[in-house]
């Protein structure tokens, strides 16, 4: 009986919250085709200036409000307390380079910038070149792809099983990592533990993610190359090896670019596999985690925001490269 | 007939590049990638007992299936926790506006900015372009502070706090601004791509903006809309910062990843729970993946490799 009237309740919030969504969903269609009708019926002499409200203005809005006045204010308490009151100067800086935790967390992340994209565009990159030579790539593809699709904090779980290790010698290990190391004959540890094997292990859950991604991409830039260069080389007598170094590579050598500096941009901001396996325990932390907690654990803004500073800072010359090459890709055109 | 002779020397190039060894390799390397999340879900099958007393690999030889990890995750609350079916109505209740508001906003915006001709069109564009790579760090404390405090200049009230704290609707505004950047620049690289020839035509025969909006661009950028629609939803029902960070840590509203991130800190050891609740969440977005799976290439191709 009790168990009955639990579901229930259950059930009723349930129905409750997704009134809820209709609701919403209906006024913001509502407002949205009003807005539209509204303006469809002006004359042609205010529709030249009202397009712009109905159309552009919200977006505008919403990117200022959301992105770039907070941009601004973040730089700006990154220079003030905890509280924000009183202006410090570089003491949140100085602090971030000069405590040995956040020194730690900063080279954790070095590390992760540097072993994710590489190796998620080069594993991306073979596989992309074995698919291409398989009657029916589609379901090893697939397969391969498919863990875009899982987040972070499902892949980390997936892999804290992998890694899981059974400190009783009487007991079986049921993580399947540790079986093998006793498989091959080497005595298993506790890998989460172990810094800094522990950070390589955690690097491996965000390569077996991004991977597919990589090979993708990689793989319709292989297919864009034109048969007739292939064939050429092939009539000069380049063996397969060659022929991927000396064409297939330069040939896509832009959208390799790409693909690396995207995955870095993902590696530098990672967050949800750190919470997920370590909780940034063990020397795993990077900076998106400790800014998260620096904001909103220990509530101090001042750090919190320098940390996303230095974030950003990390980023900006992956953008500028990227805005760079749409420039000319666009004037190409 | 030059053509099919093409495409013949074309098939035997192929023909010839691929090869029985590469296709074990790549067949290999795909069963590698699959077996982490095949044991997973093997183990969410187990009794509890089996679970943690041998490896998901001997079921091979002794099979034992049992569904009570799910009805236990799914239905059984704790204490003041909720099951896991409740944090799955949150999930929904988060990423549907979350994902119909901006493509809406996003849209009408890429529209603008292809064909509307007006100055600072190009500044506009690039700046959109350069917003989407900056981490949305940089927007967590300022935002949290405005909903929940409003905005105040002086004693002045700018923007007030309106108590929205504490409800979904934090969560779906951040997830709107967030996911704008990338939303706008997909949808104009597709939007700007229709023929001039049938937006001008459409002009002459005397429709207005708001017209050839409705009645070419909206139907025409369906398929964008959908690649951009499946990528802001996977995003959305995948996110764990956003959430933690607006869902301001109460329960009635936080969706399945921050319970699960919850679950693997605080019972971490009981595996046949975090089994079945991770591969519940891991559920939809798979399937989702796997119907839509050709939208979702073509939004990828379509925002790293252009032209």
């Amino acid at each position: 009986m009790l168990e009955f009237a639990a579901r229930q309740s259950q059930l009723e919030q349930a129905t409750s919250k997704l009134t809820g969504l209709l609701i919403t969903v209906a006024i913001f269609a509502i407002v949205v085709s009003l807005a539209f009708y509204l303006a469809e019926r002006t004359s042609e002499r205010i529709q030249r200036s009202v397009k712009y409200l109905v159309f552009l203005a919200p977006a505008l809005i919403f990117l200022f409000i959301g992105l770039i006045a907070p941009a601004i204010r973040t730089l700006y308490l990154s220079f003030r307390d905890a509280r924000g009151d009183n202006f410090v100067g570089l003491e949140n800086y100085i602090w971030a380079f000069t405590q040995p935790e956040i020194l730690q967390i900063l080279r954790n992340t070095g590390i992760w910038m540097l072993v994710a994209p590489i190796a998620s565009t080069a594993l991306g990159l073979t596989i992309a070149v074995l698919t291409d030579r398989m009657k029916r790539p589609g379901l090893a593809k697939s397969l391969i792809f498919m863990p875009m699709a899982i987040s972070f904090v499902g892949a980390g779980i997936i892999w804290k099983f992998v890694y899981q290790f059974q400190p009783n010698d009487r007991v079986a290990e049921i993580g399947l990592l540790s079986q093998i190391a006793e498989w091959l004959g080497f005595v298993p540890t506790n890998w989460i533990l172990t810094a800094p094997l522990n950070t390589f292990l955690l690097i491996v859950v965000f390569v077996w993610i991004q991977t597919g991604f990589a090979m993708v991409i990689l793989s319709a830039a292989i297919k864009a190359i034109p048969e007739e260069i292939l064939e050429a080389s092939m009539l000069d007598g380049a063996s397969g090896w060659k022929r991927f170094g000396k064409v297939t590579v330069p040939m896509i050598r832009g959208t390799i670019i790409v693909v690396l500096s995207t995955i870095t941009i993902g590696a530098l901001k990672v967050f949800d596999i750190i919470r997920t396996m370590t909780g940034g325990n063990f020397k795993t932390s990077v900076i998106a985690n400790e800014m998260y907690n620096q904001s909103f654990r220990a509530l101090n803004y001042g750090t919190g925001s320098a940390l996303a500073i230095i974030l950003f800072l990390g980023v900006i010359p992956l953008v500028a490269y990227n805005v760079m090459h749409l420039r000319r890709e666009r004037s190409e055109r | 007939m030059a053509k099919a002779l093409k495409r013949g020397k074309v098939e035997a190039t192929k023909s010839h590049l691929s090869s029985p060894w590469a296709s074990f390799v790549a067949i290999l390397i795909a069963v590698l990638w699959t077996i982490p999340t095949f044991g997973l879900f093997v183990t969410s099958l187990r009794p509890q007992t089996g679970i943690n007393s041998s490896g998901w690999w001997t079921v091979l030889t002794k099979p034992e299936f049992t569904l009570e990890n799910y009805s236990r995750v799914l239905f059984e609350g704790r204490g003041a926790t909720p099951p896991l079916s409740q944090y799955f109505v949150n999930t929904f209740a988060i990423v549907i506006p979350s994902t119909i508001i901006p493509i809406t906003i996003a849209i009408f915006a890429a529209y603008a900015i292809a064909w509307f001709d007006f100055k600072g069109r190009n500044f506009i564009f690039f700046g959109i372009f350069a917003l989407q790579v900056i981490p949305l760090q940089m927007s967590l404390i300022p935002l949290l502070q405005l909903f929940s405090g409003g905005l105040h200049i002086g004693s002045v009230t700018v923007i007030p706090s309106f108590g929205i704290t504490g409800t979904f609707i934090p969560i779906w505004l951040a997830h709107t601004m967030f996911g704008l950047p990338l939303a706008i620049f997909l949808l104009h690289n597709f939007i700007a791509q229709l023929p001039r020839e049938l937006m001008e035509a459409a002009r002459v025969d005397g429709a207005d903006y708001f017209k050839l909006f409705r009645q070419i661009v909206l139907p025409l950028s369906i398929p964008a809309i959908a690649s951009f629609a499946i990528f802001q939803f996977l995003w959305v029902w995948n996110d764990l910062l956003v959430a933690l960070t607006f869902g301001g840590g109460k329960r009635e509203i936080a969706p399945l990843m921050v319970r699960l991130a919850e679950m693997t800190g605080t019972r971490g050891g009981d595996w046949e729970l975090l089994t079945a609740g991770a591969f519940v969440s891991i559920l939809v977005p798979v399937a989702v993946f796997f119907a839509l799976q050709r939208y979702f290439v073509r939004g990828l191709l379509a925002g790293s490799v252009k032209g």
